[in-house]
């Protein structure tokens, strides 16, 4: 049987597998938080950077491209290009999924042996199991020892930017230029006072609180955990409640067994909390759950009356005009700061070593920390630093209360924020959770911690 | 034997796309198959044979089985009601009613968007509302129950249940594997399915419309001189000279859906409990997220062998009809 039909199809069928090749090659870099595979072709495409004759060009990679940390950023490097005119430090920004982007092009530049002079990346295991263990990094311990680093760093810091070697000594990797508190539970005021309500200081109290709250139609607790790091943190802040800074602590080396009985007890809470949260939870980024305590009109009542988040979550209601939010210790962690933090450390690659050690040192200083951190919306890691100079952009009530609380609190590693474990040892708990969320069985869960314990090679 | 000078031509016409598919497709082919049976679990490249421990440990990982799961789940209800769908759409249009070519457009554009503006949009749409009180998007629109309509966020798997009928009979012989929630349909994998159909089933329509203005007139009148009634001239005469073209189009849309991954990631990412997850994301973040590159081979070499199923067959079949003409 001939038919023209043939011929027709012949040419329909190129025409449509260009077409559908087309449209599947052209990917952009998704919305939310999970990364885009156009990341790696940034990453071949990053110009180098300019500088006038005579200046020693310095690479910096970071994943600061808008609002205050940028601002915060470009500031410190206006400073040091100031101070250091022969000199030229550029910020190739690599914008995008908090900062996922930036990590996927920087493996590839570190793989092919061009790394950028200095690069951002959490402290901790993120930094540590990814670049230093492979021995990617030179260390830091000149530095340190040079501008009195190890006295003015607080011992929390210090633990979780350095690493022991084969002989047992201790070597420090980067240099921590902010830090975030994870554990923060944020609330409408107005909601609290007119239902005659105090913020929750243990869980109990929360689920006090909470049965009262969702009587009147408030979502007590509003999360966005598209991507599923917010429900993370949610576990994190659980575990440390139940287990305290030593406990928690152990979890991540080996000490404190996850199969124990307060390890339940924290799932068990948990399961509990996420009977008070959105139902639309997992089709949100957590700023639009944190958007759910803002009323839409003055006076009306919001959607959600508290949120669990790190105190980028400040940031967010200052941006949408929003005052009417108070804050505390997320509940059960008073005196525990859940850290994260943006530090920079020196590739052994690196092409200018003398030149981005001296920026590197501005960024540990006092000085650097009181440019960029007032911008940021973060505490300095240098316990010296607080007191900006007159004129520059000076510390909000938010940061002057936690800058406080950093003194006096014992500092634990965050889990969500690289901190405190290695990148694929999150992936399980992240894995775990996800199921978790969706079919809250604490058993399986447990089961799951353990078995991620023990394929990260901490547990036996 | 000597060889013509055309030939030569040709073949150096043709040399640097051949060296170039060869390197830059097969090769890497060939690299990550190799990289899948190494060690290399940290960002330093360690080359140290592993045989097949990285395809034991994907294998042995619940989220992957969950991910292969969606992926024949997605394809089949896509491919399924894209056809349906473009199939009723060509036979309408070729009423030739006025407007024809107005009406064409519009079923054709959203094939011109991209998979992520689709995504963007359509996760809007289907984002349910925190509460009866609050709904959102569709829900608002029909005044829906947020807490009973879940889309997205629904965490369901419809799967065999162990009260139901068939469950025991099918342990009795042997199939009880069957009945675990990795043989299921995940809810929330159906909104994925509806945005991707909405996108793609224009494009069907316009491969039908082509199939059938291409059947001559006369077959029909021939069949209408016999007595058939319409729908029996439909069933038994243009509906089988459809066939290469349906053929055609589940293979396109076959090896869209097996790669799916940009719709995915725009509307919900991993899912509640992985119900929209996929190997593409998985592969991509065990990769670069966790640094364990040979898992991550290994999972795109999977990935390959089930594209591979879908294609192949069509390539030889293509091959033969070819051969026939």
């Amino acid at each position: 049987m001939k038919l023209p039909s043939r011929r027709i199809l012949a040419v329909l069928s190129v025409t449509a597998l260009v077409a559908s090749a087309c449209s599947s090659s052209a990917t952009p870099s998704p919305a939310g938080n999970t990364p885009g595979p156009t990341a790696a072709v940034t990453a071949a495409v990053t110009p180098a950077p300019t500088a006038a004759a005579g200046q020693t060009p310095v690479e910096v990679v970071s994943w600061w491209t808008t609002g205050g940390e940028a601002s915060g950023f470009n500031a410190i490097i206006d400073a040091f290009n100031t101070a250091n005119p022969t000199i030229q430090v550029t910020n190739s920004a690599i914008a995008g999924g908090a900062g996922s982007n930036a990590q996927a092009a920087l493996q590839n530049r570190v793989l092919a042996g061009t790394p950028p002079d200095s690069f951002q990346v959490h402290m901790g295991h993120e930094l540590l199991d990814t670049y230093v263990t492979p021995g990617y990094m030179d260390n830091l311990d000149d530095l340190y020892a040079a501008n009195g680093w190890t006295t003015q760093f607080p011992k929390g810091v210090l633990d979780i930017v350095s690493a022991k070697d084969a002989s047992g000594a201790t070597h420090y990797y980067s240099v921590p230029l902010d830090i975030h508190r994870a554990n923060v539970l944020w609330y409408n005021k107005t909601v609290f006072t007119s239902n005659n309500l105090t913020p929750p200081a243990t869980w109990a109290d929360f689920v006090t609180d909470a049965k009262v709250l969702a009587a009147k139609g408030i979502t007590p607790l509003a999360v966005g955990d598209n991507g599923i790091w917010a429900s993370g943190m949610l576990l994190e802040v659980m575990l440390i409640a139940e287990l305290g800074s030593d406990g928690y602590n152990g979890l991540w080396t080996g000490v404190t067994d996850w199969s124990g009985a307060k390890v339940t007890a924290a799932l068990n809470d948990f399961k509990t909390v996420l009977g008070y949260v959105n139902s639309d939870h997992s089709s949100l980024t957590w700023d639009q759950a944190a958007d759910y305590l803002i009323p839409a009109s003055a006076g009306a009542q919001p959607k959600a009356a508290m949120t669990m988040m790190g105190d980028w979550a400040a940031g967010e209601f200052d941006n949408k005009k929003f005052t009417d939010y108070g804050w505390i210790a997320a509940p059960g962690t008073t005196g525990v700061y859940d850290a994260l933090a943006d530090s920079f450390g020196l590739p052994s690659k690196a092409q200018h070593k003398d030149q981005v050690k001296l920026f590197l040192t501005l960024l540990g200083s006092a000085a650097g920390q009181d440019i960029f951190n007032p911008y940021k919306g973060s505490i300095p890691a240098n316990s010296t630093a607080g007191h900006p100079a007159t004129g520059a952009k000076q510390y909000s009530a938010y940061q002057t209360w936690a800058m406080g609380e950093w003194k006096a609190d014992s500092i634990v590693p965050s889990l969500e924020h690289g901190a405190a474990a290695k990148p694929s040892w999150k992936g399980a708990v992240e894995a775990a959770v996800t199921v978790f969320v969706a079919n809250p069985d604490v058993p399986t869960l447990q089961a799951a911690l353990v078995q991620g314990c023990k394929d990260a090679g901490i547990c036996k | 034997m000597r060889i013509s000078r055309d030939r030569v031509i040709s073949l150096l016409v043709i040399a640097p796309s051949i060296l170039a598919v060869a390197v830059f497709v097969y090769g890497l082919i060939f690299w990550t198959g190799y990289i899948s049976t190494v060690k290399w679990d940290t960002l330093r490249p360690d080359y140290t044979p592993v045989g097949l421990a990285n395809y034991q440990s994907i294998f042995a990982n619940n989220r992957f089985l969950m991910d292969i799961r969606n992926t024949v789940v997605f394809t089949i209800f896509f491919i399924a009601a894209s056809l349906a769908i473009g199939l009723l759409l060509a036979n309408l249009i070729d009423r030739r009613i006025r407007g024809e070519g107005i009406f064409r457009s519009i079923i054709v554009f959203p094939m011109a968007v991209s998979f992520i503006v689709t995504g963007v949009v359509w996760r809007w749409i289907l984002s349910p509302g925190q509460d009866a009180a609050h709904p959102q998007g569709v829900n608002q629109l029909f005044g829906l129950d947020p807490t009973s309509n879940r889309w997205l966020t629904d965490a369901h798997v419809v799967y065999i249940q162990p009260d139901s009928p068939v469950y025991g009979v099918l342990h009795d012989i042997g199939l009880g594997f069957i009945t675990s929630p990795n043989i299921g349909v995940p809810i929330a994998l159906l909104s994925i399915v509806l945005a991707a159909v909405w996108q793609m089933s224009g494009f069907v329509m316009i491969l039908y419309l082509a199939g059938l203005r291409a059947i001559p007139e006369e077959l029909k009148e021939a069949a209408r001189v016999d007595g058939a009634t319409e729908w029996r001239i439909f069933r038994h005469v243009v509906f089988p000279l459809l066939t290469p073209i349906t053929l055609s189009a589940m293979i396109i849309l076959g090896h869209i859906s097996l790669k799916i991954y940009d719709l995915t990631v725009a509307m919900s990412g991993s899912g509640p409990g992985f119900a929209t997850d996929t190997p593409a994301l998985f592969m991509w973040q065990t990769t670069f997220r966790d640094g364990e590159f040979g898992r991550g081979a290994a999972v795109a070499i999977v990935m390959l062998v089930i594209v591979a199923f879908v294609v192949v067959p069509y390539l030889v079949w293509n091959r033969r009809q070819e051969v026939e003409a």
